[in-house]
């Protein structure tokens, strides 16, 4: 079944990005060299970027149609985004920053689902810290947390490991994949780094100078592609 | 009490209720003017940034002249103010804040400006994501984040306001108990012979004032520096 519909087009700057693809459940990796126009994907799906033609759809809703005008903004979305330096507010606690997307949308406190998710990302005992003075890999964490405690409808990481040492890129790795089995929201994963796609998708786009080159399997990621960790 | 009299003792109080008043109704407009010179692109941005700034260029009288002619009894301002509200400024220590306020205003709005300028705006598009509407993102990011810029601006103005003379005289002249400020009855003091003693003790309360606003921004900036990066 098909769950996020995109077929966009954005000139930036020499770059003209012109991506169409449909993601079912599960992981759909956007795969490809840095400057494919990947981030800039994501940034459309969230409604932090407008594209300049074309529609996303996502479930039964349009988030966005140039040509009937539709544009949902980010907030009403509904779409949990993991950026790739984390980005968790420093003035927060560990834990008011899990419950920043609860408070924001003023649903009822879920004790359970919050314990739940802090139980799967391990991150229990961070609760009462503040991000300045944790390790990116208890960060990454944390964000991922945020962003599921939304309840959102479509989840997406973007280069969710790249700020990371390898030591971290293995510790993280296994969340993802328990994510990815567990929680059961669709997930966009974008990544240059092919042992990590292999990891995490179930499908692959390959986007090459703001095109997608190639939609497959894991079978897209060849020999060549191939590096040194995990 | 440390040898003030009645009169010292009542400019002294006026003068903290004047600085007061006129930091916390400047605050709010420091806030959005501060927003609107950091953030936002408009027509005529130059002129307005130029108007905040003015009272720190011009002399004090000027000002003071200014916010007489406007906000006078007869000045177009003051007049709708009396007509619209009963409300009159001029020679009352409401005015004494208005003038104040607006000596301080400069003051206030450059480190606010500054500390909105130096925030990571793509945390503000992460709270987006997290289903914040924008003034919901200002108030639980953008302003928290400015904090540090904010006591800054309210303690600068506050300092301004506390010693503010030039435009406060011209405007709500030095009339004993209404609106004569430490500065103001210093400068009495100094005017008359053997009035050393007393200026003497007003100008060691005007120290221990600004010392304890330093002290106290001090402590409230370094509050703010814990709960941004953890103890």
């Amino acid at each position: 079944m098909i769950v996020l519909a995109v077929d966009v087009e954005k000139q930036l700057g020499a770059l003209h990005l012109g991506v169409s693809f449909q993601a079912a459940r599960g992981a759909t990796a956007l795969f490809g060299p840095s400057g494919a126009g990947k981030t800039s994907v994501v940034n459309m799906i969230a409604g932090l970027l407008n594209p300049d033609r074309g529609a996303i759809t996502l479930d039964d809703t349009v988030l966005f149609d140039a040509s009937q005008g539709v544009n949902v903004p980010p907030h009403r979305r509904r779409i949990g985004y993991v950026f790739q330096e984390g980005r968790l507010f420093p003035h927060l606690s560990v834990r008011q920053n899990l419950d920043y997307g609860r408070r924001m949308s003023g649903q009822p406190r879920d004790l359970a689902e919050f314990e739940r998710i802090a139980k799967l990302l391990d991150i229990g005992h961070l609760l009462d810290r503040r991000p300045g003075k944790m390790s990116g890999g208890e960060r990454q964490r944390v964000a991922v947390g945020r962003a599921l405690l939304t309840r959102p409808r479509l989840l997406l990481l973007d280069e969710p490991l790249a700020s990371l040492g390898v030591a971290h890129k293995r510790e993280i790795l296994p969340y993802l994949v328990r994510l990815r089995d567990e929680v059961g929201i669709p997930i966009v994963y974008v990544s240059h780094t092919p042992a990590e796609v292999r990891r995490i998708a179930t499908t692959v786009l390959r986007l090459d100078n703001g095109r997608v080159a190639a939609t497959g399997g894991i079978e897209l990621l060849n020999a060549a592609d191939e590096d040194a960790f995990v | 009490m440390f040898g003030l009299s009645p009169g010292d003792w009542t400019a002294v109080a006026l003068s903290l209720r004047i600085a007061l008043v006129a930091t916390a109704c400047a605050l709010p407009f420091g806030i959005a003017v501060g927003w609107l010179l950091a953030r936002k692109q408009f027509w005529g941005k130059t002129l307005v940034d130029g108007l905040v700034f003015l009272p720190l260029v011009l002399p004090p009288v000027v000002t003071g002249y200014l916010l007489l002619i406007s906000f006078g009894r007869r000045g177009p301002i003051g007049e709708f103010l009396y007509d619209s509200f009963g409300m009159v400024l001029s020679f009352r220590w409401t005015g004494a804040a208005l003038s104040c306020g607006v000596m301080g205003f400069p003051l206030m709005v450059r480190p606010i400006r500054q500390a909105l300028e130096a925030i990571d705006k793509r945390l503000e598009d992460a709270a987006a994501t997290l289903g914040a509407n924008a003034v919901l993102v200002f108030f639980t990011v953008t302003l928290p984040l400015a904090l540090p810029g904010v006591i800054a601006g309210v303690l600068l103005c506050f300092a301004r306001a506390l010693g503010e003379f030039g435009a406060t005289i011209t405007f709500v002249s030095n009339i004993p108990g209404k609106t004569q400020t430490i500065s103001a009855a210093i400068y009495t003091l100094t005017q008359v012979p053997g009035g050393d003693a007393a200026a003497g003790r007003l100008v060691l309360v005007a120290i221990a004032l600004a010392l304890a606003a330093l002290i106290a921004s001090e402590w409230l900036a370094r509050r703010a520096a814990i709960r941004f990066h953890g103890e």
